[in-house]
């Protein structure tokens, strides 16, 4: 339980801030809740930035290194915005085998990124997962929160260019 | 509460649906939905309506054969997939024929038989209820006997019989590691301390492994009742399921069980009105494979980083906060209740000598038939590749089985009659792991399978340890270099040097077994290595 007399004022008056708030609340403001906070960041905002890791950090009785630490340590959380549209490619071993290499080549051909990268439009940032679990339709990718399977370069290319 | 007042309770759930004759089970599991489950349940649902009262639509677990979703079951009542038609790849479109065969013949061209090889040679316990229940439903689970064993124990056995029915089933963990669970269990329960904790690792992180995913998608409450049979057992008043972030539809699913088993009494204080009590939280991973490991888990529970540190101190004397803690796997959870039902010597009458009961393994890769089975320990990997799986698709020769994931190894062809358990794949150079199974054909490089393998474990470790974090990365330079056609005679022995020594100073298990798949391929298939090195 935290031993702060007073938390710290919302960084802004955007509405996302009551939701994390409310995850801390949930916690009891105890530092442990730190990942479920972050999660909360990240779920209302897209990213993790500074000011946000010291509204954490403040609140919870942190260090900001702590919250940095953990933010950097776990491969979900991003320190930048994302793109408009986010394309995660599986690169887990059943994946692999069936050719997340060349889906990742493609789209890195075709839009100029890597993995872990935003088109300067910021139109699209491609990721790559660590296995999202659909084996069974490998090669798979994520595209914005929606699963897809047995994908092929030319589809994958296709339907991220229908993307607006 | 008694077993005798459960009993009752589960027959009242049954009677509401007592004059359904047949049940369309549509799978919403993970792989399912994303293959379109959900608005084919929804039109069946709407061409169905109330179905006469004889016929009703429902979503369920697992079925198993994911690589034929959507799948739909036609079931008699209390039937189990043997005992229905089920269809492969249904459309929303389908639906009226699909409902047009309820009682009558199947749809011949959605219809796979039930009595291939693939379900027929299953043996279920821990998917028992998997494919067959609503996992949203609490009465469903409570319907289809649960939380039997967890009133069982509360009412009849004391905490040392349940431990020792632990210790006579023989069940080991699931994880991979294969530690037997009866003693494991009744260290932590020997421990004098005033808090406890259970922790079910849920942060299955083997890429082309999605066991854990299955049954917390497929039969959460089921994990549940494990969970609180061994907070009982060791004397423990909170837990924690750890499930990666990776997994969202297990983790509602998760929540949701948890709500409505609090809810109805199964959780919380003064469980079926006993002294006993016992909360459940969940925590979310956030995407590190690291945190598999036991101490890095409890170290991302308590909001840190999640890096090992050494044991001893077990988790069993200090585990989370300092307090003694059991932590084990989902699968292993999943298999408690049935043994306290059943009893431990039910259990230990299944599989070989030193490994009982079954295994649920993930069929990944190159195979016909790509999903999850259950299958008693000791059966050969030639039934589960070739018969279960349906060997390779397209005609291609088998090359090898991946199992054990990035700590794992490879088995090739000629070991294939190998009786599947903990110990005779550790005298292959690999290991049971959590059960990922990924096949490679002749088409695969070995090589370069390898050096995926170094790049994950290179990627994922933490960065604590000097052997693990340096050796892991000069690892996959020399084999980036051999896979580049870049490598030497003496790049070769160097990375077998490194493999050695990773493999002996490392602090976890992360970094002793990264150089595992290296090993293996090295053993089966040193030419392809050899094949690529050019001469200096």
């Amino acid at each position: 339980m935290s031993l702060l007399q007073t938390r710290p004022a919302l960084p802004s008056d955007d509405k996302r801030w009551k939701l994390v708030n409310a995850a801390m609340r949930r916690n009891g403001y105890a530092g442990h809740a730190l990942i479920e906070t972050l999660h909360s960041v990240q779920e209302s905002f897209g990213y993790l930035d500074e000011p946000a890791m010291r509204f954490v950090a403040g609140s919870l009785d942190l260090p900001l290194s702590k919250v940095y630490g953990v933010a950097t340590f776990y491969h979900l959380f991003m320190l930048k915005p994302k793109g408009r549209h986010a394309c995660v490619v599986c690169t887990g071993t059943a994946c692999y085998i069936k050719g997340a290499g060349s889906l990742v080549d493609a789209v890195q051909e075709r839009f100029g990124v890597k993995p872990g990268e935003t088109t300067e439009d910021d139109r699209l940032s491609v990721l790559t997962a660590r296995c999202v679990g659909a084996c069974s339709l490998a090669p798979a990718v994520v595209v914005n929160g929606n699963l897809a399977g047995k994908q092929t370069a030319d589809r994958l290319v296709a339907k991220l260019e229908e993307l607006a | 509460m008694n077993l005798d007042d459960l009993a009752e309770k589960a027959e009242e759930y049954r009677a509401r649906d007592d004059g359904i004759t047949h049940e369309v089970r549509v799978c919403v599991a993970a792989a399912c939905q994303s293959g379109g489950s959900l608005p084919v349940l929804e039109a069946l649902k709407a061409e169905c309506g109330d179905g006469g009262g004889t016929c009703k639509v429902k979503g369920v677990g697992c079925m198993g054969l994911c690589s034929a979703g959507p799948m739909v079951a036609i079931a008699p009542k209390g039937g189990t997939i043997p005992d229905s038609i089920l269809y492969r790849e249904v459309k929303p479109h389908d639906a009226v024929e699909v409902l047009a065969s309820v009682g009558g013949t199947p749809v011949e061209r959605l219809h796979t038989p039930t009595d291939q090889p693939f379900f027929a040679r299953q043996q279920r316990i821990v998917r028992e209820n998997s494919g067959l229940i609503d996992p949203e439903s609490f009465t469903g689970y409570v319907a289809a006997g649960g939380y039997a064993g967890l009133i069982k124990a509360l009412s009849e056995m004391t905490p040392g019989d349940v431990l020792r029915e632990m210790t006579t089933s023989g069940l080991r963990g699931r994880g991979g590691g294969g530690y037997p669970t009866g003693l494991k269990w009744s260290t932590v329960a020997k421990m004098p301390a005033d808090q406890k904790y259970v922790i079910c690792n849920g942060d299955e992180g083997d890429p082309g492994a999605f066991m854990d995913r299955a049954v917390l998608e497929s039969d959460p409450h089921r994990v549940l009742e494990g969970m609180a049979i061994a907070a009982y057992a060791i004397g423990a008043t909170k837990g924690y399921v750890y499930v990666r972030a990776e997994y969202p539809l297990a983790v509602e699913r998760m929540e949701l069980a948890i709500r409505k088993a609090k809810r109805s009494g199964f959780l919380g204080s003064k469980i079926a009105e006993t002294q006993f009590s016992f909360e459940v939280e969940i925590r979310l991973g956030a995407g590190a494979f690291v945190c598999g490991e036991e101490t890095a888990l409890m170290a991302s529970i308590e909001g840190l980083r999640g890096q090992p540190r050494p044991r001893p101190p077990y988790p069993a004397e200090a585990g989370l906060w300092g307090y003694p803690t059991l932590i084990n796997n989902v699968e292993t959870f999943a298999n408690i209740a049935p043994i306290i039902t059943h009893g431990g010597e039910w259990f230990a009458g299944i599989g070989t000598e030193k490994s009982k009961g079954t295994k649920v393994f993930a069929l990944a890769g190159s195979i016909r038939n790509i999903g999850l089975i259950e299958v008693p320990m000791g059966m050969s990997l030639r039934e589960i590749i070739e018969e279960i799986g349906g060997g390779c698709p397209g005609g291609k020769a088998f090359k090898a089985v991946q199992t054990g994931g990035p700590s794992g190894g490879c088995i090739p062809a000629q070991h294939l009659d190998i009786a599947v358990d903990y110990d005779s794949l550790k005298t292959l150079g690999t290991m049971m792991g959590s059960g990922g199974m990924i096949v490679m054909d002749e088409t695969c490089d070995m090589v370069d399978v390898a050096r995926y393998f170094m790049e994950f474990c290179m990627s994922e470790s933490c960065g604590k340890c000097i052997p693990c974090r340096t050796g892991t990365w000069q690892m996959h330079e020399l084999l980036d270099r051999i896979t580049k056609l870049e490598g030497t005679e003496k790049d070769l022995a160097l990375l077998e040097e490194l493999c050695e020594v990773v493999q002996a100073t490392s602090l976890c298990g992360l970094g002793q077994s990264a150089p595992n798949p290296v090993l293996s391929t090295l053993r089966y298939f040193r030419d392809e290595y050899e094949a690529k090195l050019v001469s200096e």
